[in-house]
Order: structure tokens, then C-alpha cells, then sequence
């Protein structure tokens, strides 16, 4: 009886809104690769913080003062006298830091198995207009509190719209809307944070995800499990029921719909990240400093300048590739072309064989030591500068735009190994 | 594969090092070694706040009531007993110096001290408050050998009484001779140094709860969610193993 209420109430919809169509198509009979590994998790953890992020930010706002004389005061009206506001604060600035570990994960993950080769090149794009927001998005959240590193560290990285000839001086102004950075700055860096950019970045996700369906999910492997219709022989394809628009396009080998197995996979992903995540924010939400910054325990002074300003963590690779540089302007070009260079990986790219298990030995080297330098550029963003960090940090800077310029080198005539036709599992 | 992980775990370690050596030795602060379950010591340092240091240092973000309620104090108690500001049990543990007077005083204004302890750490308050030194070229006669050429006068002068800077010159291990200073114990005070010593520890232990009230909450709570989902984990293990069973 209730079935059938369910049924004719689904059915309704369905001549409506293609719902059930939906459904399939993206969850119950999405053909995934089958030999996913760890490395395949992150994007599932980038969107379950980006939902954790949107709940507790909407309840923050609820008691937040958007304001230079009170903002300062609500988050420790939040923090002691809201309800489980604190709650509410460290899932959110732990959070931020989380999401930047998940996406840093997830982009290494597409750089070792050449994600972002043809045909992924727009999905990447998207991939990296999202990290691009997210960034300007955790910058402006960093602001809100109005703590002292809060303000030092956007008069720092606003400074840099200063380098540009010309109109720098008027575009950081404009960008303040203020001679200084002041409550005006604040308020406008709120209205983007809570409102503009959020909605940008679950746009960006929502195409994300479309034109990862549209071309389907690569694998460890790299191996294409959609084969040419009729080559593959019956006892080969998969068993699985898969949605026409994919079944009926290719014959399908070696994968299993999303749902159930790999949304009951990704559940025990999710609990796990879960784990270490409460960790952190129950029993050491200052990321020892980290995640939150001491001198943001003082209000915002335009005339008490931290001992140290020191970008978020997250922020460090970018921030050491701009600060090597001893010219401000070359620096701020630098520190851009390093994002610049992610985004045109899909080109500097020119093989053909996707994962790191069957390319050359230096395609090994090259990615082993992008992330190490990766790694030492976000810990020297965080030290002060030392003649010895900043040599340091050009050795790396030099590892880190070299890993695209030696890529373009060897990835024309590469002695990769030969790529099987189907993936191991 | 692991020989290139261990290399590049001793070049991040060797980089690490390197920086911090380069960064120069910073102050070293003496542990406090507080306990913030222990609500006597929290009491005596509420008490030790509003006598000596609620008159220049406020806690804004902080009300009576709430600091009763979480160090077990009864409202009727705090209002006769630890209520010298504020009219109502809700107030927030204010002052009513003005900050353009205080400033012409000390040089600076007083800052509120509701977060000190989450931005000095409370290593860093109770080595503060005992390393005050006669300096007569100060306005007060006293400076400060954490923060240096500090506005603040030593308040707590009656109990401790006040020490003396002696500098030496010491041989090091590299044949040099360095200048170390150490102050001496201090003289005049009403408590002896061990009794000084246990007054700035309740004095830090309360700042340090003050700085964030729900800490001890949060880590209570945190071991529930922590176990709850080590077992909620192994339930997904199976789940997914369950599942996973007819792929092959």
C-alpha cells in the first residue's frame, strides 16, 4: 500500500522532473572504475567539507557582527556564549584547513594518474577555478575575525594589487574601499565570503561533477574501461546493470555502480577523515598555531604590527614563490604563473599514457620531486625570511616550475612502459 | 620507491632544522604546569585576578555568571564574594578605567586579558609575572625580562618583593665569553618564593581557563566522538567488505 502510494508519487515526478533518470545516471548506474584506491577518496572529502563549511558558516553568520567595532567581540560572543558555538567556530576554522589538505591531496592524485589528459582537460579547468575561489574564499573568511594576523595578512596580500604599474594604487584602494584596510574592507570581504563566492564555488563543483560523468572517472591504472561497442565479448563485460547513456555508447568493462559500492566505500572514507578531523578540532583546534594563528587572539591594530606575519598555512607554497622573488612585481607575477602553470598542465602534458605506474622512471622522479619542493615551498611560507629559508626556497621554486618545463621536454618521445588493456584490481 | 620517501623525510628534517636554527633561540619560559579541572586553584586565581589585576586588566568577553557557574561557585556567593564591577550576575567582568587616562599613564592601555593565554600560552604568563626586576631608568623602577621595557609596574611587588638583574660573564662551549643575566631571589615579599610561585599558577591557570571556558568541555566531548566513530569505522569496514564481496 505504501509502495504503491511511493510508486505513483515517483512516477509523477519522474513524467515532471527526470528524478529516477537522474538518480541513475549520476549515482545507481554510474559505471566507476572498479581498482580505485585511497588516492580516490578526497574528492568525496572535498565535498563533504564544502557541505560542513556552508552548515556551520550559515549558523555562524547567524551570531556574527559584520563590523570593524564588533566583529572581533561576536566571535567570542560566539565562543562562549552561543551554544555549542564553539562548537560551531573550530568545525569551521578547522574546516578551512581541512579543505585545503583534501584538495592538495586530490590534485596530487590527478597528477599521478594523468587526470587531467585528454579527454579531462575542461574537468581539471574546472578543478582548478574551484581551488582558485577557495582560495580567495578562505583569504576573505580569514579576515572576519578581525584579529591582528587577520589584518596584517590581508594588508600584505592586498599590497600585492600594489605592484601592478600604474593603477596598483588605485586598485588596492578600491579593493579596500578604504585607505586602509577598515570596516568597510570587512564588510564587503563578508558579503563575498558568505554569499558570492560560495555560490560560485557550488556552481564550479556541480560542473565539476558533470564533466567528470560526461567523460567518466579515470583510474590508478589510467586504463579507459569504456571500450568501443561490440569489441569487448559478452563474458568480458561487466555484470552490472549500467544507464543507457553510457551502456548503450560503449561496452563497459571492470566497473561497478557508485551506488551502492562506492558510496558504501566512500562512507567508510568519510568516517575515517571523520576520525582525524575531530581529532584536530576537539583536541587541538589551534593546529598548534597553524589552523589559528596566536596573534589573532588580539583585535585588529593598523598600529601594532605581529612580530611575524605569516600567511595561513595552506597559503605557503604560493606565498615563498612571491617572496623569493626580490622584485615585489616580478614576485606577484611569479607567485600567479605558479597557478597559471597547474592550470595549463592538461598542454604542457604532451604523452599519451596517463598513469605514473607505466611511464618512465623520470616522469617518477619529476612528480617525487614536485611535491617535495611543493612541501618545502608551504613550510618556508610559514618561517620568517632568512637568507638561508630563501635560498632554500628558489632551489624549490625552481623545482616547482621545472616539473612543468621538464614535462614538456620528455613527455613528446617518453619511454613508457606498455599499458595494459584492462586495470589490475 | 622507499628509499626516495625516507630521503625526502631527512631533507624536509634537515630543512626544518636548518630554518629553525636560523631563526634565533628565543626567551625561555618556565612551564606552568596548571590544572584546569582543578577548581580550587581556579578559585584562588579568580580571586588573585580581581584583586590585583581587574583594575587595570579587563575580561570583556567574559561574565560573572558563567565563570561561576563553570568553577562551581553559587550565585548568591559570587555576587557577595567575587562581584567588585558590574551590577548584575551577567555582566562581563569589566572595568571602569578609561583607556585615553591609561594610556597617558603607562604609556599604553592596558590590554583586556580574556585571551592572553591563547595568545601567550600560559608558560608564557607565569614566567611573566616572575621575572620582574628593579630597573630604576623605568617609570616604575621595575622591568621585565620576557617582555621588555613593559608598562606595566609590578603589582604583585607586596607578595613577591622584587629581584635584581646580575649579569655575568660566563665561558661557553665554543671558548667565548657570553653575558648571562639571571635575577636573583627576591626580597621583600610577604610569601616566600615557593608560595609566590604556587599564586601565579592558580593566577595562570584562571587565565588560561578564562581563554577559552569550553576547553575542558570540548575534550570531554571529543573522546565520545572519537570513540564513537572508531566503531561507527569498523561497522563501515564490514559494511563495504559485505558489499564489496561479489566484485571480482
Amino acid at each position: 500500500m505504501l509502495m504503491k502510494l511511493f510508486t505513483d508519487l515517483m512516477g509523477w515526478v519522474d513524467q515532471r522532473l527526470p528524478v529516477t533518470d537522474a538518480w541513475n545516471k549520476h549515482v545507481a548506474q554510474y559505471p566507476a572504475p572498479k581498482n580505485f584506491n585511497i588516492w580516490y577518496v578526497f574528492g568525496i572529502l572535498a565535498s563533504i567539507v564544502l557541505v560542513n563549511q556552508i552548515l556551520t558558516g550559515i549558523w555562524l553568520t547567524m551570531n556574527y557582527e559584520p563590523s570593524g567595532a564588533g566583529a572581533f567581540a561576536s566571535v567570542e560572543y560566539i565562543m562562549r556564549d552561543v551554544d555549542y558555538g564553539w562548537l560551531l567556530r573550530y568545525m569551521h576554522s578547522t574546516g578551512a584547513s581541512a579543505f585545503f589538505v583534501v584538495i592538495y591531496l586530490h590534485m596530487m592524485r590527478g597528477l599521478m594518474y594523468g587526470s587531467y589528459q585528454k579527454p579531462r582537460e575542461l574537468l581539471w579547468i574546472f578543478g582548478m577555478l574551484i581551488f582558485l575561489v577557495l582560495m580567495a574564499e578562505a583569504f576573505m573568511g580569514y579576515l572576519l575575525p578581525w584579529g591582528n594576523m587577520s589584518y596584517w595578512g590581508a594588508q600584505v596580500i592586498i599590497s600585492l594589487f600594489g605592484a601592478i604599474p600604474i593603477i596598483g594604487d588605485d586598485l588596492t584602494q578600491w579593493i579596500r574601499g578604504d585607505y586602509v584596510i577598515s570596516g568597510a574592507t570587512l564588510n564587503r570581504f563578508f558579503a563575498l565570503h558568505v554569499i558570492a563566492l560560495p555560490l560560485v564555488i557550488v556552481i564550479l563543483v556541480f560542473l565539476h561533477i558533470l564533466a567528470l560523468h560526461e567523460v567518466g572517472s579515470n583510474n590508478p591504472d589510467g586504463v579507459n574501461i569504456k571500450k568501443p561497442k561490440g569489441s569487448v565479448k559478452p563474458e568480458d563485460l561487466s555484470k552490472f546493470t549500467f544507464h543507457k547513456q553510457y551502456s548503450g555508447k560503449y561496452d563497459i568493462v571492470d566497473a561497478v555502480p557508485f551506488h551502492p559500492y562506492y558510496t558504501v566505500k566512500d562512507l567508510m572514507a568519510i568516517v575515517g577523515f571523520l576520525f582525524f578531523f575531530c581529532w584536530v578540532m576537539f583536541f587541538a583546534p589551534e593546529g598548534g598555531g597553524y589552523f589559528m594563528e596566536a596573534p589573532n587572539f588580539t583585535p585588529a591594530n593598523g598600529l601594532k604590527t605581529p612580530e611575524h606575519i605569516a600567511p595561513v598555512w595552506y597559503f605557503g607554497p604560493f606565498y615563498t614563490i612571491l617572496r623569493v622573488v626580490p622584485d615585489k612585481l616580478l614576485g606577484a607575477v611569479a607567485m600567479f604563473g605558479a597557478i597559471v602553470m597547474l592550470f595549463l598542465l592538461p598542454w604542457f602534458d604532451r604523452g599519451t599514457v596517463r598513469s605514473v605506474r607505466f611511464r618512465s622512471k623520470w616522469h617518477l622522479i619529476n612528480l617525487i620531486q614536485f611535491a617535495i619542493c611543493f612541501i618545502i615551498l608551504g613550510i618556508l611560507g610559514t618561517m620568517p625570511a632568512t637568507p638561508i629559508a630563501n635560498l632554500i626556497g628558489v632551489i624549490a621554486s625552481f623545482g616547482y616550475f621545472g616539473f612543468f618545463v621538464a614535462l614538456w621536454f620528455y613527455s613528446k618521445n617518453e619511454n613508457t612502459k606498455p599499458v595494459p588493456e584492462r586495470v589490475s584490481y | 620507491m622507499k628509499k626516495l620517501i625516507l630521503a625526502f623525510t631527512l631533507s624536509v628534517a634537515a630543512l626544518l632544522s636548518a630554518t629553525a636554527l636560523a631563526a634565533g633561540p628565543s626567551i625561555p619560559l618556565d612551564k606552568a604546569n596548571n590544572d584546569l579541572s582543578d577548581k580550587e586553584s581556579l578559585k584562588k586565581g579568580f580571586k588573585t585576578y580581581l584583586n590585583y589585576c581587574l583594575g587595570c586588566h579587563q575580561l570583556q568577553y567574559q561574565r560573572y555568571n558563567r565563570t561561576f557557574a563553570d568553577l562551581g561557585i553559587d550565585d548568591a556567593d559570587g555576587v557577595e564574594n567575587y562581584m567588585y564591577t558590574g551590577d548584575k550576575v551577567g555582566d562581563h567582568i569589566t572595568n571602569n578605567m578609561s583607556k585615553k587616562d591609561a594610556a597617558k599613564w603607562f604609556g599604553t592601555a592596558p590590554p583586556d586579558l580574556t585571551l592572553e593565554a591563547r595568545l601567550r600560552s600560559p608558560d608564557w604568563i607565569y614566567t611573566y609575572l616572575r621575572s620582574f626586576y628593579i630597573d630604576e631608568s623605568r617609570p616604575f623602577g621595575v622591568n621585565n625580562t620576557v617582555f621588555k621595557d613593559v608598562g606595566m609596574p609590578h603589582v604583585l611587588q607586596g607578595l613577591q618583593g622584587v629581584s635584581t638583574l646580575e649579569v655575568s660573564e660566563v665561558r661557553g662551549e665554543d671558548g667565548k665569553m657570553h653575558k648571562v643575566s639571571t635575577l636573583s631571589p627576591a626580597m621583600g615579599g610577604s610569601l616566600t618564593t615557593e608560595e609566590y610561585d604556587v599564586v601565579i599558577r592558580d593566577l595562570t591557570n584562571f587565565l588560561e581557563y578564562v581563554g577559552e571556558p569550553n576547553k575542558l568541555e570540548r575534550k570531554n566531548i571529543g573522546y565520545w566522538v572519537l570513540v564513537f566513530l572508531f566503531f561507527f569505522f569498523i561497522l563501515t569496514y564490514f559494511l563495504k567488505k559485505e558489499f564489496w564481496k561479489d566484485v571480482h
